[in-house]
């Protein structure tokens, strides 16, 4: 019995009538989380986690119609039950479950099994069919633990700060931008933001995720910035007329795509700090087996090398398409490209 | 090892200058000078040949990570660089911050063994090897076994930051990096030693260099104030005359003694304390032979006495650096030239050296002209220095100008594309071009360079949105996209498809408005020849 089909608008659920993180306007569906690839504008409703809620208000046009629902809490849409669990990628990210008959299947959405300060951590949900997420599916992604990347972060600002440079740190301006925060150690100096991370920040204020003061960077004149301050921005405002106003500076991007060298080479950037919030490899086989899934859809990344793997393990695996091409770090860029500097 | 891994982080994880120049200080202030020989040694692009075969490597490494092979494959693919593969793939070492040991034993006793080693001892070396290691020494040491170890600094930086920490001017260092040296304690003493009266006799000067002309010529000034020279398709090198013996060297810094004895014999007349600078090349009834005729007697290790008949080699001298003993690079151009000209105009008739012309000019238009009729010459084009320059220690703005001919150039189709590697690994970047023969594309020329970063993206792109085809790691794609090739030399070749083949082609433009229909054929590109 298939509860999800694939759709020229995405992944498809005729029994309940929704969709989950559609491509396209659609009358119902469900969000995994707020990033740009998952969530179209223009559905009739949307069903996303209490946590997320207002995460997903905030990237949407005011008025949409968002039904929140409890991380474990479930509902019924036609004649199946749909309930929300932690998925750990950002604030609010959800795998979705879906019951029918006895038959479960889940969607991962995007997640990562490492802890981080900023949401609900990650937990394996048993299932008969597991929809899987692929970004880091290689085995040269293994990341090191969350506090090592942290104290190289902050060695490095502390570094430029006694050089007298201002340090531009680039994440995705809705989730990484305030892990980072939340692990920026604010002794060494003040924490700028860009408008578009300062925007996310307030969000995740609101919601009750502690984090250290922040100041919106503005656009000043960049002698008003002091010089050991740490400036916390999108990556696609690298090298933008913004970036270039605060004076002299060091840049890096935390990303997973900078545990290859080429990847950080390819983008002139001083540093490259390997931060995900994307399961590593070691991590996308552990969240899998945990599920006891006999047939693993993959999507959303190395989807061919991940199936192939699932196949020789003995699992039923099949890649799926996603709207974006997945295995390339420029995707999830893409999606924050838009968001202006104003927050 | 560990500190001369910290040094390659430090140099690749900036692209300030004075934060490069301030590492290798720190570097060089504190590392035993058994290590610091071997560390300029390798940041001087000196490094040991590929020590151990590339399948052998993948096929330990695949095993020490415990994947399957296809997996290695993918993983490489997505890196593009086979060392730092590897040292992503393998576990971490039990103990990734314990001291690893002198950069001396490292190389010495672990890193040039391992060519004398049978394969199954080669791989138990480097497993072990690998087992000590943490992830930024590993890579350091599969780039030194893979024999691609390179650093983002120049031999600049590396003499800048040499003399930094010995006091010993700039150019003393430079020149004592020049020729062959063994990489020991001792060597490094002298090369940081202030008593700057250095012993070896054989040493050339660090060649200057020219940069290529991007403006207009006459944007130059006068041309009285210039010379022009034919830029020759040949080996740089010089000849150093000096306490009674006679040694070639070429731009690389490699000895040519013995390669072409005709040269060595017309050297040896010169009198002692001389060294010249000028371009061999095969040379028969006074004109140049294309330098694939050169290359027939660079490889071989004994010439024949047919060969030497065949090919005959001369050294085209344009440049004095040291006239009875002193050194004259600072003298202006023309002094130099005049001594030069004296110099080699005593030498018997039929010397292998010889005078490479001036090319005289009265105007810029004239200049413009002898450079378009560069390849009647078997000349890539022009040279053109300052009258009144110095000769330069490496490559300076301003002096020295290399003006090339335009080069050939085709239009051709976007047909296959393959992922790059270093720096644009995860791209497509690797492209192979088409061009019409009989209603059919036929592949003529890959290329790899000439493309914006911004246009690399789009390309890309293209290639994941339009592949037809997977062979392997190669894309066939869509034929929609027309690029002007440029390249230097044609000539008929059995070995390529299209029967043709083309020196350094790379894409000049993407032609945007062409069609694939546009494109250049085959019967246009073989009216080159």
């Amino acid at each position: 019995m298939s509860l999800l089909r694939l759709t020229d608008r995405g992944l498809y659920c005729e029994a309940g009538d929704f969709h989950v993180d559609a491509w396209a306007a659609v009358p119902r569906v469900v969000v995994t989380h707020a990033h740009g690839d998952h969530v179209a504008w223009g559905c009739g409703a949307y069903l996303t986690s209490s946590a997320g809620a207002a995460v997903l208000a905030a990237r949407l046009p005011a008025g949409a119609a968002i039904t929140p629902l409890a991380y474990g809490e479930s509902v019924t849409m036609g004649s199946v039950r749909v309930s929300l669990h932690p998925a750990g990628h950002i604030l609010g990210s959800a795998q979705v479950r879906l019951e029918l008959h006895g038959e479960v299947w889940v969607v991962s959405g995007d997640y990562k099994t490492e802890p981080d300060p900023t949401c609900t951590p990650f937990e394996p949900v048993r299932c008969r069919t597991f929809i899987t997420e692929s970004t880091f599916g290689l085995p040269i992604y293994r990341w090191r633990p969350e506090h090592e990347v942290m104290a190289d972060i902050n060695r490095w600002w502390r570094n430029n700060a006694e050089a007298g440079r201002v340090s531009l740190l680039y994440g995705y301006a809705l989730g990484k931008a305030q892990r980072l925060i939340a692990g920026l150690d604010p002794g060494i100096g003040p924490i700028l933001t860009h408008g578009a991370v300062e925007r996310m920040t307030g969000v995740y204020r609101s919601q009750g995720v502690p984090l250290p003061p922040t100041t919106y960077a503005g656009a000043g004149a960049r002698r008003d910035t002091p010089r050991g301050a740490i400036v916390v921005a999108p990556p696609a405002a690298d090298a933008s007329p913004w970036s270039r106003r605060f004076g002299p500076s060091s840049n890096a991007f935390a990303s997973g795509w900078m545990r290859v060298r080429g990847a950080r080479r390819r983008r002139s950037l001083d540093r490259g700090f390997a931060l995900s919030d994307h399961a590593d490899w070691p991590g996308l086989l552990a969240a899998i087996e945990a599920t006891g899934a006999e047939s693993v859809w993959v999507t959303h990344g190395y989807t061919t090398v991940l199936t192939r793997w699932l196949s020789e393990h003995g699992l039923e695996a099949r890649a799926v398409a996603t709207r974006f091409e997945g295995e390339r770090e420029d995707a999830a860029d893409a999606a924050d490209t838009a968001e202006a500097a104003a927050p | 090892m560990k500190a001369f891994a910290r040094l390659y982080a430090d140099l690749d994880e900036t692209t300030a200058t004075s934060e490069k120049v301030a590492a290798l200080v720190r570097y060089f202030g504190d590392a035993p000078a058994a290590d610091a020989a071997w560390a300029v040694h390798f940041l001087s692009g000196r490094r040991p040949k590929r020590l151990i075969r590339s399948g052998d490597l993948r096929a330990w490494a695949t095993e020490a990570a415990a994947i399957p092979e296809w997996l290695f494959d993918e993983s490489y693919h997505a890196v593009g660089d086979l060392a730092e593969t590897i040292a992503l793939l393998l576990p971490e070492p039990a103990d990734p911050a314990g001291d690893s040991g002198p950069l001396r034993v490292w190389v010495e006793e672990r890193l040039l063994r391992l060519r004398d080693l049978d394969p199954p001892a080669q791989r138990t070396a480097l497993l072990a090897a690998w087992s000590e290691l943490g992830g930024r020494e590993r890579y350091v040491w599969n780039k030194l076994i893979t024999g691609a170890f390179r650093v983002g600094a120049s031999q600049r930086l590396v003499v800048r930051a040499l003399a930094e920490v010995s006091g010993v001017p700039d150019e003393v260092i430079a020149h004592r990096l020049m020729g062959a040296w063994e990489p020991d304690a001792d060597f490094f003493r002298r090369l940081v030693a202030t008593d700057t009266e250095d012993a070896d006799r054989s040493r050339p000067y660090p060649f200057a260099l020219a940069y290529p002309l991007e403006l207009e010529a006459d944007a130059l000034g006068p041309v009285e104030e210039w010379q022009a020279e034919w830029k020759w398709d040949g080996i740089r090198a010089q000849l150093v005359r000096r306490a009674g013996s006679v040694w070639l060297w070429s731009r690389g810094e490699d000895l040519l003694t013995g390669r072409f004895p005709e040269v060595e014999l017309t050297g040896g007349v010169l009198p002692d304390g001389t060294v010249l600078d000028g371009e061999l090349l095969p040379w028969l009834d006074g004109a140049p032979l294309p330098f694939a005729q050169l290359q027939r007697r660079i490889g071989r290790k004994t010439l024949s006495r047919k060969i030497l008949a065949e090919v005959p080699v001369v050294l085209l001298a344009y440049d004095l650096l040291e006239d009875a003993g002193a050194d004259v690079r600072g003298q202006p151009l023309v002094q130099r030239r005049a001594r030069l000209e004296a110099l080699v105009g005593a030498l018997p008739g039929g010397a292998a050296i010889r005078m490479s012309p001036i090319v005289a000019a009265l105007d810029w238009a004239a200049l413009v002209d002898a450079r378009q009729a560069a390849r009647d010459q078997n000349a890539e084009g022009l040279m053109l220095k300052r009258r009144n320059s110095v000769y330069g220690v490496g490559r300076r703005r301003g002096d020295w100008w290399k003006w090339k001919v335009d080069p050939y150039s085709v239009d051709a189709v976007l047909i296959y594309a393959q992922l790059g590697s270093g720096r644009r690994a995860g791209l497509f970047t690797d492209y192979t071009f088409g061009i019409w023969d009989d209603g059919k594309l036929v592949p003529f020329a890959k290329a790899y360079s000439g493309l914006t970063d911004a246009e690399i993206a789009k390309v890309d792109a293209f290639v994941r949105q339009n592949t037809v085809e997977r062979f392997g790691p190669v894309r066939v794609v869509k034929p929609e996209l027309v690029f002007e090739l440029a390249f230097e030399g044609i000539q008929r070749s059995s070995r390529h498809r299209s029967g043709i083949a083309v020196r350094f082609p790379r894409m000049a433009r993407w032609r945007t408005d062409k069609r694939a229909a546009d494109a250049d054929s085959l019967d246009t590109v073989r009216a080159l020849l």
